[in-house]
């Protein structure tokens, strides 16, 4: 299986979801520069944390406009998985892949910590490797990380099955106390916390790996039955 | 102010406006004397700022050379943007510390961010790739509207500025005392990793060579920024705001990404940092190295602002730029990166034979200076020193005794002090975790960050107790070392050389001047004895306010490395059933302590004593021990003694307590003293035996629990202390939370 890892001027988390796929993972994994046109070559995309052009105007409102997101969308409508982290959550809430908006911290700093996450939804390609309602720590790391929508929002997500993670306390404000959420598809997931920092009990937890073995194994599944 | 309204030189030289800028009238007829001429307003301007305190170490030159800086694995010591140690495997690390006390003062958030962008520039411009931050900070009590925002805005900077870089802010210390109200001290360390043939210098070689600007575009931001450090901070303090730099860490992240590419290039001769003076010092001090001149043209300065005049663009300090040498010829090379990146690439100017910074501006000489005149010839002064009046006071005192009621409720004081507590409230906003090393985060004795690929790691630590140093400055500088370097070890890693802050008053002042001399004799000796040279670092002189100077305060910042990942070791108890031990007993020493400063609510008497024979003896024993596997937890004892080093060691253990039985009859001496040189290890069962052999000053004190509390009893059998696990670790991480809301 072949990764795409999305950079934008200004991403940081980049190589950290580089090395989880290359070394945690051991698949294939390549940085896609923003300006590339094309996705077609790859079996999924992922879009790293970071302050894409400084987080300056709004988290990830100018990276929505970069050339590749184009492709983002074309390949996301085809149904290829898109995994957005942090402030790739963030363009793809500005890309309008998902819904809502992020607003700041409730306590209005940037919060770094280990985070205790409810699987709400282990029916995705993103989560069956989870059990659901297990209790996983990945780590978050943001400034706006206070996921909003209005009511009607929140209830399709919820009647849909569509929100994937939540926070097993409540850190940043955020609505239904929502960490992850996936499109109607289920093909495109966003979340603010970390699964590339936890690939390792040295550094803390290695609940970030199933994640994307998950990616992996429907990905292979779907390839077998396919004629 | 345009070039036509500049004052002529002889203005200069009549109404002395040199002194506007900083300079003595003994310094402009030097300067004078050098160009055989009046020097132009930007010939003053730029004397000025490179004979500033700041960039020319004019007061402190002769005491920092006393400082042992070789070592057979130094590649390169005090001089460049960093200082390099070999880590083994072709790898190296390369880092520097640096204050930024002055702006901080008048700016908190900018003052701090810039503190960051500045020390990283420092490090990735000698090549290397920064892997970690860390800072050191003072403030007042929290006890004012000012002092807590100074507190919550730096750290606030150093949050908004390191986060978005993307480099991880992984440890530190933060002090709090009175003598820090309206100078707070904001240093920032970086912490690099390079590859030894990547290694690069900031030198402006060979006739013809092109010279480039790369990065953000020169602004009007902080003009005589190092001129504004290099003073003491009064009530005009604030109208200097402007001197204040503004950083935009998304462009550093672009010119540290470029300059990772930039220094593979075979065409780079030579780059620096355009860091404190700004155009000024990068040009003139990357020529005078090299043996070589610099000729720019100013007008092909890349400007943010319109009609900027030749002492506005080599003074400004606008951040984000570096200057390169790069080979004539292959300045298209430089071009292609800088275009990647979306940065401006300018040829500014050339190496030339003559030893001489000229600048070029609208078809005149705006300047014509020989370039070590303003690097290497500044200056030195040797100040007078008088013995400091507290010393011999202090000193006299003898026998101070401390009696506790309470022992339980003193430890619980002495946990919410806000230099004790916890600071979880300010690591929290720090992404400690981005680059996926962090193996040890903020919080135990030293961070501790895994080297990608390798099976060993990097521990570092910033250590410094000025209290210590104010009460004796000379012992007070021994202990700052021998504390870092005990830190280092506690994590399992050989201690293998430091950079330095010196904080301090006004060298001007005969009795601050001592503090300065005895405190680095202190430090020479401690690093000479623990092995551990000094391989750069930075001075920051005039921290005072009219309220008078602070503690001297030289912040060590140090770097180890853990050979096996399997050494990595950590603060907190890890097993019940384990085996407490303290390595060394306590004396009754409390100058300077935290209780002392609880109960007297000032500090007085001697300083701890150090003997640093022991104090080698035994980190090398503990560390051997950690490496053969005996240690499962070891924790330094510091401010609050022995009883803090347990309550800290139960905290975050999901439920672990201790039993222990003090071996000193007077509790106040078992549980609080600050004596140095001290260990709290716990030890599997299975390994006692072995540990007691090698490490010899280690006293059986208890064990690890099951229960979530701590019993202390006297060696008489008697219990003194039982504190619930719950109530040490609200008292600990609630104290600076509490502090940040209370309002006046």
């Amino acid at each position: 299986m072949k990764f795409a890892v999305i950079v934008f001027p200004g991403s940081n988390c980049d190589d950290d979801m580089f090395y989880a796929i290359q070394d945690g993972l051991e698949e294939e994994v390549e940085k896609v520069w923003y300006t590339e046109t094309s996705l077609a070559a790859y079996d999924a995309i992922l879009i790293p944390g970071g302050f894409s052009y400084g987080d300056y105007l709004r988290s990830g409102a100018i990276a929505r406009f970069a050339p590749v997101m184009e492709s983002v969308m074309e390949e996301a409508e085809k149904g290829k998985p898109v995994l957005g982290v942090c402030n790739g959550f963030q363009v793809l809430l500005e890309a309008r892949l998902l819904p809502g908006a992020m607003q700041r911290n409730k306590n209005l700093k940037f919060i770094c910590r280990p985070t205790p996450l409810n699987v709400v939804s282990n029916n995705t390609m993103f989560t069956t490797e989870y059990e659901k309602g297990r209790n996983v720590t990945i780590p978050v790391a943001h400034g706006d990380g206070n996921y909003y929508c209005d009511d009607k929002t929140l209830e399709k997500l919820k009647s849909n099955n569509q929100v994937v993670f939540t926070y097993e306390t409540d850190i940043n404000g955020s609505a239904a106390g929502i960490a992850g959420i996936i499109n109607e598809k289920g093909n495109v997931l966003g979340m603010m916390p970390h699964p590339e920092r936890a690939m390792s009990d040295l550094l803390g937890s290695a609940d970030g790996l199933q994640l994307f073995q998950s990616m992996l194994k429907n990905w292979r599944e779907s390839h077998v039955l396919a004629p | 102010m345009s070039l036509l309204l500049e004052p002529s030189p002889q203005q200069i030289k009549d109404d002395k406006l040199y002194q506007e800028m900083g300079m003595t009238e003994e310094e402009f007829a030097m300067a004078e004397k050098i160009l055989g001429r009046l020097p132009n307003y930007t010939e003053t301007g730029v004397f000025s700022v490179m004979w500033s305190e700041h960039c020319s170490y004019k007061h402190s030159k002769v005491l920092l050379r006393k400082f042992p800086s070789k070592g057979e694995k130094v590649l390169q010591g005090p001089g460049e943007g960093a200082g390099i140690i070999d880590i083994g495997d072709g790898q190296a690390v390369a880092f520097k510390a640096e204050s930024h006390n002055h702006p901080s003062a008048v700016e908190p958030y900018q003052g701090a961010a810039t503190g960051v962008g500045g020390i990283l520039r420092d490090v990735f411009s000698m090549g290397a790739k920064p892997i970690a931050l860390l800072n050191s900070l003072r403030f007042g009590e929290l006890q004012t509207a000012r002092g807590r925002y100074l507190f919550e805005e730096v750290v606030a900077g150093i949050a908004g500025y390191g986060n978005c870089v993307g480099v991880p802010t992984i440890g530190g210390e933060i002090q709090f005392d009175p003598c820090y109200e309206g100078n707070p001290l904001m240093n920032a360390m970086c912490v690099g990793l390079i590859n030894h043939e990547d290694i690069q210098k900031g030198v402006a070689r060979g006739t013809g060579n092109t010279v480039m600007y790369v990065g953000a575009s020169t602004g009007r931001d902080g003009i005589h920024g190092a001129t504004f450090a290099s003073e003491e901070l009064s009530d005009e303090s604030e109208s200097k705001r402007p001197s204040v730099q503004v950083g935009d860490p998304f462009m550093e992240k672009l010119l540290m990404e470029a300059c990772q590419e930039l220094v593979q290039l075979d065409s780079l001769i030579g780059i620096q940092d355009m860091g404190a003076a700004g155009l000024a010092s990068s040009s003139s001090e990357m020529a005078s190295k090299a043996g070589y001149g610099i000729e720019m043209n100013l007008d092909k300065v890349p400007q943010r602002e319109q009609d900027m005049t030749p002492y506005e663009m080599m003074l400004s300090e606008s951040q984000e730029r570096m200057l390169l040498v790069v080979k004539k010829g292959h300045e298209q090379e430089i071009r292609d990166i800088c275009d990647h990146w979306g940065l401006y690439a300018a040829e500014v100017g050339h190496v030339i034979e003559e030893q001489k910074l000229r600048l070029l501006f609208q078809g005149e000489v705006a300047a014509d200076i020989p370039a070590d005149a303003l690097a290497e010839e500044a200056p030195v002064y040797h100040p007078d020193s008088i013995e400091h009046r507290a010393f011999p006071k202090n000193q006299q005192i003898k026998d101070i005794r401390f009696h506790v009621d309470n022992p339980k409720q003193t430890l619980l004081d002495l946990l919410q002090q806000p230099t004790i507590a916890s600071k979880e409230w300010v690591y929290d906003q720090y992404d400690y975790m981005v680059q996926t090393n962090t193996a040890v985060r903020p919080g135990s004795d030293a961070a501790v960050l895994k080297v990608r690929g390798k099976n060993k790691a990097l521990a570092m630590t910033t250590d410094c107790n000025s209290r210590f140093l104010y009460l004796d400055p000379e012992t007070g500088g021994k202990i700052a070392v021998a504390e870092a370097a005990r830190n280092i070890v506690c994590s399992g890693g050989t201690p293998l050389g430091l950079t330095d802050c010196l904080n301090y008053g006004s060298p001007e002042n005969p009795e601050i001047y001592w503090q300065l001399e005895k405190s680095t004799d202190g430090m020479s000796e401690a690093c000479s004895a623990l092995d551990t040279p000094v391989i750069g670092g930075n001075v920051s002189l005039y921290n005072e306010t009219q309220a008078g100077a602070v503690y001297p305060t030289p912040v060590v910042g140090m770097v180890g490395l853990i050979e096996d990942l399997a050494h990595i070791t950590t603060q907190s108890f890890k097993q019940a059933g384990d085996a407490i031990y303290v390595i060394g007993g306590a004396k009754p020493e409390f100058g300077g302590s935290e209780l002392q400063k609880l109960l007297d609510g000032d500090i007085s008497g001697p300083a701890p004593t150090l003997d640093l024979e022991v104090e080698k003896r035994r980190q090398q024993e503990l560390l051997k021990a950690i490496r053969q596997g005996y240690v499962r937890s070891a924790h330094d004892l510091a401010e609050g003694g022995l009883g803090v080093a347990l309550a800290e060691s139960m905290m975050d253990t999901g439920g672990l307590g201790a039993s222990v039985t003090v071996q000193e009859e007077e509790t106040a001496a078992a549980l609080f003293a600050e004596t140095q040189s001290r260990f709290l290890v716990s030890v599997p069962q299975e390994k006692i035996e072995a540990f007691e052999s090698i490490v010899t000053d280690a006293a059986f004190l208890g064990k690890v629990t099951n229960d979530p509390k701590l019993d202390v009893y006297q060696p008489s059998g008697e219990k003194v202390l039982e504190a619930a696990a719950e109530q040490l670790e609200r008292a600990w991480k609630g104290a600076i939370p509490c502090l940040v809301k209370s309002r006046d």
